[in-house]
């Protein structure tokens, strides 16, 4: 008689393996919303239209805020080049300080982006400068 | 007496065993010696090569794979401003964006490590009795500081995954077959099913190891 609820103990606690063995689902790092969808839409479109991106990630932005959800990396970068589609260069800018501050893993790169032109193809030059193969070297 | 206690002793094995085998076939384990030395943080995903006839291949993959890295725990570079800044630079195509020096890509994107993805198939395939999504991409991680390969890996997702449960005999086959490729035009299912094979590149047995963002750390 004793036996039967141990059989039964032990039964359970397989399912319950099974069920578990593939991983529990855990809460997700970030909150991507519709990052991942924006993303492929400009991609699509050629980068026309950003205005209705622009307008759908900005109010993600706000409703991860009121709900204290993280902010996936990337997606202040891929705002600022939205605002930078359609001429507002103040926004494109706060939005790649944004990610800069969010992600400091992205600080060469952001920096990089918001040099001067002029610096900017400097930084160019000296980048092809290290006997780069004739390919590259002429494609950046 | 002694017959239940091999009986439970029977079970409990039985559940081991089947607790290890449910996720997958068993694989040769991955050597990560040189990923783990390497410890990259963050990703520069390169716009995957495309040899598939499908032109939208490319970028329905590039669009869902940094969801499952930024979920792994790496900063992933904004994979469309990182588009832009090649194509403003004359690399318009996969092809050249990947045949840069690692070096160079370093220092103009500062990553520790690169992902050069192939996508090997991306779209419908008709098959007489059924119509099938498939998408299969094929890729390495580089680490962009060295230039050492540290992570190469596969992965397949297929919409005939989830229904293969169809009914109906010969006719109602042809029916849905119809049905299954407009529907997949329609609605993009193929940018669905990449997601799925982006999800699985990462996390499948022999995927990536955690980054250090991740909620668990790496081990060793």
């Amino acid at each position: 008689m004793t036996m039967i609820p141990v059989i039964r103990a032990v039964a359970l606690t397989a399912v319950a393996a099974l069920l578990t063995a593939c991983g529990t689902p855990q809460k997700p790092l970030y909150q991507w919303g519709g990052y991942q969808s924006s993303m492929y839409q400009y991609f699509k479109t050629n980068g026309e239209m950003p205005g209705d991106q622009i307008t759908q990630l900005e109010s993600q932005l706000i409703k991860n805020k009121a709900a204290n959800e993280a902010t996936p990396p990337g997606l202040h970068g891929h705002l600022a080049l939205l605002y930078a589609k359609v001429g507002n260069d103040d926004a494109a800018r706060a939005h790649l300080e944004a990610e800069r501050a969010l992600f400091p893993e992205s600080a060469a790169y952001v920096d990089f982006l918001l040099k001067k032109p002029a610096e900017k193809s400097a930084a160019m030059q000296a980048a092809a400068t290290p006997a780069a193969p004739a390919k590259a070297a002429s494609g950046v | 007496m002694m017959t239940l206690m091999s009986l439970i002793r029977r079970v409990g094995a039985v559940a081991v065993l089947a607790a290890l085998t449910a996720c997958a076939s068993p694989t040769k384990p991955y050597d990560y010696t040189a990923f783990k030395e390497a410890k990259p943080a963050s990703l520069l995903v390169l716009p995957p090569v495309n040899s598939t006839p499908d032109v939208n291949a490319t970028y329905g993959v590039l669009s869902t794979l940094s969801m499952p890295l930024g979920e792994a725990g790496y900063y992933v570079l904004p994979v469309t401003l990182v588009d832009e800044t090649l194509r403003t630079n004359g690399v318009t195509t996969p092809a050249d964006a990947q045949s840069i020096e690692p070096a160079k890509l370093r220092q103009i994107f500062g990553a520790d490590a690169a992902l050069y993805v192939e996508v090997k198939q991306y779209g419908s395939v008709y098959k007489v009795i059924s119509s099938e999504t498939v998408v299969e991409v094929q890729a390495k991680l580089v680490d962009l500081r060295t230039g050492t390969m540290l992570w190469d890996g596969k992965a397949t997702a297929s919409s005939a995954e989830q229904n293969n449960s169809s009914q109906g005999g010969l006719v109602g086959l042809l029916v849905k077959a119809l049905v299954d490729q407009i529907a997949s035009n329609l609605t993009d299912r193929s940018y669905q099913i990449a997601g799925m094979t982006s999800n699985r590149l990462v996390n499948a047995p022999n995927g990536l190891l955690p980054g250090p963002r991740a909620r668990v750390p790496v081990k060793n």
